[in-house]
């Protein structure tokens, strides 16, 4: 096994593309457990840690935000919870601190796992995916054509994660999970919700119910038509939007829960979570 | 592989590194610091929680090259000489300490907090700890013991010497200066 360590991006995309089969590392919560179990044997690890620009993120007065690759949880957290709550919340509940000090978004968009707890808000946010080869340069990369199957993504293999870009929050955002304890836990689904009052649209993420991420696209679509931004919220039309999300979902059977476990479940986190959005939305205006 | 970092102020450059070796695996068995855990090997359990420069992570998921360079202190470099860290000695005082895999990673991760929160919340302290498993379920005595430490730390007091027989017990909310030796016996 190669152990790379480029210092900057550069030779990073450098080192991808003379050996694509390298396998990325940077906080190591994932990859660093398939190495650990002999799961996998990645002819190279290409550690990214040693490049900072990764580390860095940026909030314009636009709105334009960008989260690189290698922004930890804990800096979310800490330094993102405004302009990127959803992101924040979810972040929250990764794992424990020491997973946090070192899972990154980039690494969970790199894994693909359908229950990465970033990709709900990322979908919800409408975020894309900058990824960058040396040979082709840039590409963006929206957030819901980026997750291909279970673990697998629109990445090329002499392509890495460059960041995540995505709009400061223009209304409420919340991200719910299901699991067994409040650390510590894959989840058996997850739901994110991003209000974009500046559209009238909602943004909908349902995680780990299906082989990828997805969007409920039916539900968004319900909701653009039927719902009144300037009114109390309707239980009714909460109710058919949590059905509409728990359609959108396929889940199977596993080790964490039932499939019609998960479908019952995205749609009560739909409707709880629209509900709790349009409270903070209708506070807002009053405010 | 060659990975030449700083261990408790000390440099070490270790040679024969595997390229997929972990930093608990170099740290235990190559540098012979045994006291950070190998147990779930996918950061569950936090037995192997070690500062990297400065923040505390499970060793286990640190890639032994990622730690080129870096400031690594493990467990055996808490104390000062002789003297026990007063993390460390909170936990003998409170009986803290079953079978004691556990405790090295509890101990660094307890110690991280009340660097940077000086009275923690008991739902604080039990935040910092939710990646930290105790198999015999000694919970009680750990969060008396965190607590013990953040007041003597925030009391700016120095932690009385161990005493043999006596214990310390201390419940949740009491302030600095107000727990009584001898409140609670040793589990």
């Amino acid at each position: 096994m190669d152990f790379l360590r480029p210092t900057t991006w550069e030779e990073a995309l450098a080192a991808k593309a003379d050996q694509p089969e390298a396998l990325p590392v940077q906080g190591g919560t994932d990859v660093m457990v398939e190495i650990n179990f002999d799961v996998r044997r990645p002819p190279a690890l290409l550690d990214l840690t040693r490049v900072a620009e990764l580390r860095e993120w940026t909030v314009e007065d636009g709105g334009g935000c960008r989260v690189g690759a290698g922004v930890t949880y804990t800096t979310v957290i800490e330094e993102l919870g405004g302009a990127l709550p959803g992101l924040a919340q979810a972040s929250r509940t990764v794992g424990s601190p020491q997973i946090r000090n070192r899972g990154t978004v980039g690494g969970n968009l790199g894994a693909a796992s359908p229950a990465g707890d970033s990709h709900p808000p990322l979908l919800a946010a409408g975020a894309e995916i900058e990824v960058e080869s040396r040979d082709r340069g840039i590409r963006l990369i929206p957030a819901e054509e980026f997750y291909l199957g279970v673990k697998r993504s629109a990445l090329l293999p002499d392509e890495l994660i460059r960041a995540v870009r995505l709009r400061a929050a223009g209304g409420p955002q919340y991200f719910s999970k299901v699991g067994t304890r409040n650390a510590m836990v894959i989840a058996v689904c997850s739901f994110a919700i991003a209000l974009h009052p500046e559209d009238r649209r909602v943004g909908t993420g349902v995680g780990s119910a299906a082989p990828t991420p997805l969007r409920a696209l039916e539900a968004e679509e319900f909701l653009r038509g039927e719902l009144d931004w300037d009114a109390p919220l309707d239980p009714a039309l909460a109710r058919r939007f949590g059905e509409l999300c728990a359609g959108a979902a396929s889940p199977i059977d596993d080790v964490r829960g039932t499939a019609g476990y998960r479908r019952h479940a995205i749609g009560v986190m739909a409707r709880r979570t629209l509900a709790w959005a349009w409270n903070d939305h209708l506070g807002r205006r009053a405010a | 592989m060659r990975v030449t970092f700083t261990v408790n102020g000390r440099e070490e450059a270790v040679d024969g590194v595997w390229e997929g070796e972990s930093l608990l695996y170099v740290l235990r068995e190559r540098v012979g610091l045994p006291g950070s855990k190998n147990a779930c090997e996918q950061g569950e359990c936090g037995s192997c929680t070690v500062y990297l420069d400065g923040t505390p992570v499970c060793s286990c998921l640190v890639a032994a090259g990622q730690a080129e360079g870096r400031q690594v202190r493990t467990v055996e470099g808490l104390a000062d000489g002789g003297r026990l860290d007063p993390v460390q000695e909170a936990f003998v005082e409170c009986g803290a300490v079953q079978c004691g895999f556990c405790t090295p990673g509890l101990i660094v991760q307890a110690h991280d907090l009340i660097e940077r929160v000086a009275r923690p919340s008991d739902a604080e302290i039990r935040e910092a700890l939710a990646g930290n498993l105790c198999r015999c379920t000694g919970y009680e005595k750990i969060l008396d013991a965190v607590r013990l430490a953040a007041a003597r730390k925030s009391a700016g007091r120095p932690a009385a010497g161990r005493t043999p027989g006596q214990t310390v017990g201390q419940t949740a909310g009491q302030t600095a200066g107000q727990g009584t030796p001898g409140g609670e016996a040793a589990g």
